[in-house]
């Protein structure tokens, strides 16, 4: 007598239930964008503080108006600047080291133009915006000056700790991943803290216009 | 008359698709682990601009979203034109933004409250006027942690 085979199960409609799964997933979900810019607010104060007094020429400061042209301010002149020359001139401001004596700049590598920015401590970026601004606009001017400020803290980063092998953009990324182990991030941690100290991100923002 | 006669001749023996739903399985399991389900139901345009400069936001942390744009092109009878603020499934108007973070603060633990980060979602076409006004609201209930929200790209093509 011939041994029989077990009969083979028909699978092929399997393929039609797992893809009418899969499209049904496809159009039912989004990939989320969970990623930004991150900033941080000043805190609130009813009554207006002393103003602090800096010197004009610590100042970058940046406006917005309505047809989203740039206009910059800087050592006492005025000029238009197109939105792809922003980060050369905000790293120039930064990285100018104008100062003397005990404002001089150890780190900075700019033109060391008197008539600039003393310090990184010292500089300070301003931007104001009108209420008709487009968001994409400032979102753009935003990305600029944080890009601005990663290239210096980049700089200095891999200055300083150039065994590390990696830039303070890098680093911070790997800080805040979670898979990283807890004795590296708090190794990390001090290190990026010390950064920010050399560069930090003096931003302000002043309130909207109202046209 | 040979003993070992070929059982067919010639043909091709039919190709296997057993191992197809393996493949689309495997495909379905990625869009499912890959993807998340939408959580507002927005009501407005919602094109976020480029940015390259960009941080991952934690999703362990608490995340609270607020959406600013124009509404979408069938709510325009009933909303309008202007730029709008939709917390959670609502339009909502500026002076609600503050009841909004405190609602959202009560949902969460104690120690997890100062860590509250507030995403912004707003759309590239909108203007700055009603966004600041959102960060007035924002600083007065002292929730200072703020994300522009924005797509990878570059942003001088916005």
């Amino acid at each position: 007598m011939a041994k029989r085979s077990a009969p083979e199960v028909n699978a092929g409609s399997m393929a039609d239930i797992a893809f009418l799964l899969l499209i049904f997933f496809l159009v039912t979900t989004d990939i989320a964008t969970d990623s930004g810019l991150s900033r941080k607010l000043p805190p609130w104060e009813e009554d207006t503080q002393e103003p602090v007094i800096i010197k004009e020429k610590n100042i970058f400061a940046l406006t917005l108006n309505s047809n989203n042209e740039i206009l910059l301010t800087s050592g006492g002149d005025s000029e238009v600047v197109a939105l792809k020359d922003l980060r050369a001139a905000t790293v120039k401001f930064l990285d100018n080291g104008g100062g003397e004596g005990k404002d001089a700049c150890k780190r900075c590598k700019g033109a060391g133009d008197p008539a600039s920015s003393d310090n990184l401590q010292k500089a300070v970026i301003s931007l104001a915006n009108d209420r008709l601004t487009d968001y994409k606009t400032y979102i753009a001017v935003q990305n600029e000056i944080l890009a601005a400020y990663n290239e210096i803290r980049n700089r200095e980063f891999k200055r300083d700790y150039p065994n590390l092998e990696m830039n303070f953009v890098e680093a911070t990324a790997m800080y805040q991943d979670p898979v990283t182990e807890p004795k590296v991030r708090e190794n990390l941690k001090e290190k990026l803290e010390a950064i920010k100290l050399i560069v930090p991100q003096k931003f302000s923002e002043a309130e909207a216009k109202r046209d | 008359m040979s003993k070992f006669k070929k059982k067919k001749d010639g043909g091709l023996p039919p190709i296997s698709t057993a191992s197809l739903p393996d493949i689309v399985f495997m495909l379905l399991f990625f869009f499912m682990v890959a993807t998340v389900i939408k959580e507002d139901n927005l009501k407005i345009q919602n094109q976020l601009p480029k940015a390259n400069q960009i941080e991952k936001l934690d999703k362990k942390k608490p995340i609270s979203y607020i959406y600013i744009g124009k509404p979408s092109p069938n709510y325009v009878d009933t909303y309008g034109t202007e730029d709008r603020i939709q917390l959670n499934d609502k339009l909502q108007s500026v002076k609600e933004v503050q009841a909004f973070i405190a609602a959202e603060r009560a949902a969460l633990a104690e120690e997890l409250v100062p860590t509250l980060t507030v995403s912004l979602k707003v759309d590239k076409d909108a203007k700055m006027g009603v966004l600041t006004d959102v960060k007035q609201e924002l600083r007065k209930t002292n929730a200072l942690k703020i994300n522009y929200t924005t797509k990878k790209g570059d942003a001088l093509t916005n």
